[in-house]
């Protein structure tokens, strides 16, 4: 099977890699979220630190 | 007991999910790898629905977890009403955003699938509406526990709707038996053998693996800084603060 073959996955291509493209996207939003999270979370909390001591 | 204990202070939790984050977010990744081979390269094309089948790998499991962090999330709302466990309720918040996002990952999937084989993106019937239901309840949760001014107010309000929504699971479930349907039924839990073949099985329970595996490290990873959030004006946040 060639790699064109695999790719165009019996006429199917449309629906299959959407599908996976879908998956992808969904794991990446969840990997981003906690990371976005800790960034604003540390800076918002590191801020009102040292506002407290100045 | 001591364990739980230990492990519901919030303190060492932040320290225990800290260094398993990565080793479940490794195991995924392996899973998904050798899921992904198997399922794309290895199992043949179906007699029925060609190559088109391959998006079962993603569809299935994603709508399995809709399910199975559904009950995971109430299970730890109910914990965190009873017994007043600040952590239960940390997790069942952190799980509702990763359930939704499963849902809607088996939905588009479902519709994806559905075009070429059904002819149709959608239909009102009762599998596709119960499941549509449950990305309501995920993100009716979400918006009440976002609702509260304050955290334990929205945790107990979103945590009470997640229980009461559980009525939906068995719903869920059960609706390719109970109602007439596009969707097929069962095909790998039910009490005979499955009627699906070993080279199509295998991927599919490992993509389901690794999928369960990506919950455990993402609902940990987000519950650790609502962790940090919560406990803000405690003395180990300080600590933790100063060594950054």
């Amino acid at each position: 099977m060639s790699w064109g073959e695999f790719f165009h996955m019996g006429g199917y291509a449309v629906y299959v890699w959407s599908s996976y493209g879908m998956a992808l996207l969904v794991l990446v939003y969840n990997i981003v979220a906690p990371i976005l999270r800790k960034r604003r979370l540390l800076r918002d909390l590191v801020r009102e630190k040292s506002r407290k001591s100045a | 007991m001591n364990f739980f204990h230990r492990f519901a202070s919030p303190r060492e939790f932040f320290r225990i999910a800290g260094y398993t984050v990565p080793w479940l977010g490794g195991a995924t990744l392996i899973l998904i790898v050798v899921g992904l081979y198997l399922g794309l390269f290895v199992a043949p094309a179906d007699y029925q629905q060609g190559e088109s089948y391959r998006i079962i790998f993603i569809h299935v499991p994603a709508a399995w977890m809709s399910l199975f962090v559904y009950m995971s999330m109430a299970g730890a709302a109910a914990v965190g009403l009873i017994w007043k466990i600040k952590l239960a309720h940390v997790i069942a918040m952190s799980s509702a955003p990763i359930g939704a996002s499963f849902t809607l990952l088996a939905l588009i999937t479902g519709s994806l699938w559905g075009k070429p084989m059904w002819g149709t993106w959608w239909v009102w019937d009762a599998r596709l509406t119960s499941e549509l239901i449950l990305l309501f309840l995920y993100l009716g949760i979400m918006a009440l526990y976002a609702a509260f001014e304050e955290r334990r107010s929205g945790q107990q309000a979103a945590g009470i709707l997640a229980v009461v929504g559980v009525i939906n699971i068995p719903i869920i479930h059960y609706s390719v038996q109970w109602w007439n349907t596009l969707h097929q039924g069962a095909t790998v839990t039910k009490f005979s053998a499955p009627s699906i073949h070993l080279s199509m099985l295998i991927p599919l329970l490992i993509m389901a693996a690794a999928f369960m595996l990506f919950y455990a490290a993402t609902v940990l990873a987000r519950a650790r800084w609502e962790v940090l959030d919560q406990e803000r004006r405690s003395t180990w946040v300080n600590e933790y603060l100063e060594q950054l």
